[in-house]
């Protein structure tokens, strides 16, 4: 299950375990990353609170929570080169992975049809 | 993700409004004005270009300021009650930096200052151009016409960026750094400065609103010459350790404390021929005797992460009082690592002191380091 949240992350849910990143167009509208910061493993996010922080030259952008949960992986790879965050945001580069507290707040966000309807 | 603001106020453009939207600019609020702040190739590649080519700015929204008088040498000698340079030594053909000081020895703005043979042209912050313009006008005396020019200004920087120009205007090839020309570019009667704020070798082009456009087509045109935004602009004038009016100097910050102790000419300092006469002369030549209480310095942060303007500095790890701050700060590219500016103590200043940044709560070690991060490329010879 894929869905997206209106701050232009996504989430895929696979067995209870959600992954996170950041949308393409967030990607790209964010350019060249030069600096990635994830969440430590076992810590517990809240929805809407900031997680990480990805930056750009010219700016930091908070990467928000999406959902209630404790993060269960983080990747590495998108740490030690955050150029490879912009070029494959919904792949590879995806930032942790977290245990949702209520998978069921998955139904509640968008889905990609709702998301490419979004007024960016 | 941080949601764009929305701008609601109606932005002036500049001459180019078309084509930046033409190039794929990706435009944005700045002083007023609709700027281009990137364009399709991003950031990072306009900054390494130029710093390995040519880069095309424009700077049309900054304030282009004539002083005329009937004996041009009559501006100089009154521009010097504002600011404390050697104006009256600057000679024809000539461009110095300058700053606009006030009473209490603080940076109104930092400004550029051309002598024409004419008359002086100025080249003022976007943001401060129209109280420059006032604060001008309410000083000199009435028999200097302040004009605020409606020209555009275009920057090309960088080490191909003089025989790009010269491709143009032949006689843009002889010129040093800090000279100041009148040449045709592309029919266009223009005049052209060797100067910018990138660090690199280039130059500033003043041109007639009307021809602006076609100038900057025309310097497209060369193919060693990219189009730069203004986020690549900051990322290289922080790379060369060079000050932004409202975030490393302002009206709190004096000349001597910002480390450019070097536009205080040494005719206006103590012992010199016109010692003073400059807003502020008595704490600015004060601090010249005697070091300021704090210093600009560059800082390195240890780790990856970007340390921003803003950001608390602090001499230990666990003090609870700041030492200073960031004023400028972010992702060098030609570093290849994070660079920043910011003012501590004297005590604290010099290049090898390590002090600690807060970021999100956690304290990171920034050794200070020596400006600029990258070795200036101007043509002094």
């Amino acid at each position: 299950m894929l869905r997206f949240t209106e701050d232009h992350e996504w989430l895929r849910l696979e067995d209870g375990i959600a992954t996170v990143g950041i949308t393409a167009h967030a990607a790209e509208q964010l350019g060249d990353l030069v600096f990635v910061e994830l969440p430590k493993v076992g810590a517990r996010l809240t929805k809407g609170e900031p997680a990480a922080v990805v930056e750009s030259v010219k700016a930091a952008s908070d990467v928000y929570a999406p959902l209630d949960g404790e993060v269960t992986e983080v990747n590495g790879a998108a740490v030690d080169d955050p150029a490879g965050v912009g070029a494959d945001p919904q792949g590879a580069g995806w930032l942790y992975r977290m245990r949702l507290s209520d998978p069921g707040a998955m139904d509640a966000l968008m889905d990609a049809a709702a998301y490419d309807a979004l007024d960016k | 993700m941080s949601a764009p603001v929305a701008e609601t106020a109606p932005l002036e453009h500049t001459p180019l409004h078309d084509l930046h939207l033409r190039l794929g600019a990706t435009m944005v609020p700045f002083a007023g004005y609709a700027m281009p702040v990137q364009y399709p190739g991003g950031v990072l590649k306009e900054h390494l270009h130029t710093r390995a080519a040519a880069g095309l700015f424009d700077v049309s929204h900054m304030g282009q300021i004539a002083l005329r008088a009937d004996d041009p040498a009559e501006a100089a000698r009154a521009l010097e009650a504002l600011v404390p340079a050697d104006v009256i030594g600057l000679a024809p053909g000539r461009q110095r930096y300058g700053l606009l000081t006030d009473e209490a020895g603080g940076i109104r703005d930092d400004l550029m200052i051309a002598h024409l043979g004419d008359r002086l042209v100025l080249v003022v912050n976007a943001a401060n151009k129209r109280a420059d313009a006032a604060h001008l006008r309410a000083h000199l005396p009435a028999a200097i016409t302040v004009d605020e020019l409606d020209r555009g200004l275009l920057a090309l920087q960088g080490p191909a960026a003089g025989a790009a120009l010269a491709a143009l205007a032949p006689a843009t090839a002889e010129m040093r750094f800090m000279d100041v020309r009148r040449v045709e570019i592309a029919g266009a009667p223009c005049f052209v400065t060797r100067s910018g704020y990138t660090g690199e070798d280039g130059f500033e082009i003043s041109t007639p609103r009307a021809a602006t456009a076609a100038v900057a087509e025309a310097l497209l045109a060369e193919p060693a010459v990219l189009p730069i935004g203004l986020g690549a602009r900051d990322s290289l004038r922080l790379e060369a350790g060079l000050c932004l009016h409202g975030a490393d100097i302002d009206a709190t910050t004096s000349p001597v404390e910002a480390g450019l102790t070097f536009a205080v000419s040494s005719a206006r300092r103590s012992g010199g021929a016109r010692p003073g006469g400059f807003p502020g002369a008595a704490r600015i030549l004060t601090e010249i005797a005697d070091g300021p209480a704090r210093r600009r310095v560059g800082l390195l942060p240890e780790g990856r992460a970007p340390v921003r303007a803003g950001a608390p500095l602090f001499a230990g790890a666990d003090d609870s009082a700041p030492a200073g701050r960031v004023t400028s700060g972010g992702f060098g590219p030609s570093r290849g690592a994070p660079v920043a500016m910011g003012y501590l103590p004297a005590a604290l200043g010099e290049p090898g002191t390590r002090v600690f940044a807060e970021l999100r709560g956690r304290r990171l070690p920034v050794m200070v380091a020596p400006l600029p991060f990258v070795p200036a490329g101007f043509k002094r010879g």
